[in-house]
């Protein structure tokens, strides 16, 4: 049975050439690069070179860019480390009820200490709105965290604005870019942002590397103390194959970053021009016009997604859902329902993300395979017999007879 | 998250068992809710010495919603009404070769909606089963949760 995999925003297969970058790094050249013969410096160099590439792709200075983990260990030391180091000035912070959990659980550790946050609503596409924006900000508000494009539903969040807003405050502004960047262009300093969380993996390169920038000048606190790795500021044994293989596949991707954006965004359209169409009582999750150019984001009435998602699976379908039974909480995702979805359409959501192998062929079929799953669940649903005699009333009808957009 | 199913439980799943409605039915119970994600419901036919002739199921909810339901219908047929009753959670759990512990309401959910299908039938004959008490409809996240901390490692 053929794969199809369409889970890119989760993670992505590494490219080969990103691989064989890697590969002299794990064994001829495994040196330490903090050591002071030949062998740790070609490893030195590595990483030197890796950091001035990944920097030159945000225009950000090699020195602002440090290698970490991952996205999660990014977000968590900027919005700790900058928490700490300026709390004198004041205990505020604001972020989205959409942010990722690696910034929503942070962001509530710091609570426990005593912060205080501001989890700003999103309007209905999952869109921050830059007068709230302005309005949360407060006196003692010390930094500002806003996702660049969200990781369920695909919105692409208006950055430049949001963070021109916190300049204006004297603010610092942090944004989690891991499902964009290397997705759409991103400058740090035409937009005017202070920290940038990034990750490999999901740009086709290797699990366990990420970076964060931070704008010179910007004070941060420590989260990993020890050696004198990443200027004293991280400490751990740089994974040099990891930094080497996550600048390869930067490299490889910004090359073709235009030409694999649009298109991804042909065929996502497609996908949702062909779901919208087939299948009825759907609805489209996030905004159509600021959304990644990956991302599909469906939700259908009367069925639950871990079914759904089982069926599709059992074709080789790889996609994904923001239903509770996948998550392994009992609430489905709390990013639609903070776009107002009810509990028993959140359920019901399926997500697909496209990457660079992704096929048109490869959506069709996995569209022809929803519909016959989608045909089969909800002959077994009691929603649906209720339905079709009259006794229960569809929220999808509701919707339509409402004038929302993209409801089928 | 990853689920580890069963081979039972996937085959149920994938090819469930007595799906569908029975017209005019005995008894026809409904529990859940949407919210929580799942409902089942589940229509009896029984005969006059209070054998279950037939079971039939619909439910919204998870892979393992579906295969207990699947499992619980199976279970059902052919036992009598007070046989029907020991038809429990574990009963069910044990003929899928077990459920990952988030998914053990599902089973209880099973048991409830037999007991409402089977309370639905006792109303409508004004009948008293020994030992069948009236179903709660709605299980709520509450008791999602008890359940699920209180369950062996199945």
């Amino acid at each position: 049975m053929k794969r199809i995999y369409l889970d890119n925003a989760s993670t992505t297969p590494m490219r080969p050439e990103v691989l064989d970058a890697m590969m002299p790094y794990f064994t001829e050249e495994f040196g330490n690069p903090s050591a002071i013969y030949a062998l740790g410096q070609t490893a030195s160099d590595a990483v030197a070179d890796a950091r001035a590439a990944l920097a030159g792709f945000i225009g950000a200075k090699p020195t602002e860019i440090y290698f970490t983990s991952g996205g999660s260990e990014s977000d968590n030391w900027a919005i700790k480390g900058y928490a700490h180091a300026n709390q004198q000035r004041g205990r505020h912070i604001v972020t989205s009820a959409i942010e990722h959990h690696a910034v929503l659980h942070t962001c509530q550790a710091l609570e426990k200490e005593g912060f205080e946050v501001t989890y700003l609503p999103v309007d209905a596409e999952g869109l921050v709105d830059p007068a709230a924006f302005k309005d949360a900000l407060r006196p003692d508000t010390i930094l500002a965290t806003i996702m660049f494009a969200n990781n369920e539903i695909g919105t692409i969040e208006p950055i430049a604005e949001l963070a021109s807003i916190a300049k204006e405050h004297g603010v610092a502004f942090h944004t989690d870019a891991v499902q964009a960047f290397a997705h759409v262009p991103i400058n740090v300093n035409e937009m005017g942002i202070d920290m940038l969380s990034a990750s490999a993996h999901k740009l086709n390169g290797p699990k366990g590397v990420g970076l964060l920038y931070v704008r010179r000048g910007c004070k941060v606190d420590n989260l990993i103390d020890g050696g004198q790795q990443e200027r004293g500021r991280r400490a751990t044994t740089e994974n040099v194959p990891g930094i080497v293989g996550f600048a390869k596949a930067a490299e490889l991707a910004f090359v073709e970053l235009d030409e694999q954006h649009d298109r991804q965004l042909k065929i996502r359209d497609h996908a949702i021009r062909r779901i919208l169409d087939e299948i009825p009582h759907a609805k489209l999750n996030g905004s159509w016009e600021n959304r990644l150019a990956n991302n599909v984001n469906i939700s259908f009435e009367f069925i639950e997604g871990e079914g759904m998602l089982l069926q599709l699976a059992a074709r080789g379908i790889c996609a994904s859902s923001g239903s509770a039974c996948t998550s392994g909480s009992l609430d489905p995702s709390h990013v639609l329902l903070a776009i107002g979805l009810p509990h028993e359409i959140a359920h019901g959501s399926l997500r697909i993300t496209l990457g660079r192998d992704t096929t048109l062929e490869d959506v069709d079929f996995a569209i022809d395979s929803l519909k016959g799953t989608l045909e089969n669940l909800r002959s077994m649903s009691p929603l649906y017999e209720d339905y079709k005699h009259g006794n229960y009333v569809g929220i999808m009808d509701g919707y339509k007879a409402d004038g929302m957009p993209y409801v089928s | 998250m990853a689920m580890n199913y069963s081979e039972k439980v996937m085959d149920h799943f994938t090819n469930p068992r007595n799906v569908g409605e029975i017209e005019g039915a005995s008894g026809c119970g409904t529990v859940g809710n949407a919210v929580c994600g799942d409902i089942m419901r589940i229509y009896l036919d029984i005969n006059d010495d209070g054998v279950i002739r037939d079971a039939k199921f619909k439910t919204f909810g998870c892979g393992a919603a579906i295969a207990t339901s699947s499992m619980a219908t199976e279970l059902v047929r052919g036992k009598t009404v007070q046989e029907a009753l020991e038809v429990t959670n574990k009963a069910v759990m044990e003929a899928l070769d077990g459920l990952p512990p988030v998914k053990v309401h599902c089973s209880l959910l099973a048991e409830e909606a037999i007991h409402a299908a089977l309370w639905d039938y006792a109303e409508k004959n004004g009948l008293t089963i020994e030992g069948l008490e009236k179903p709660v409809s709605d299980i709520g996240e509450h008791d999602h949760v008890e359940i699920v901390e209180d369950e062996d490692d199945l």
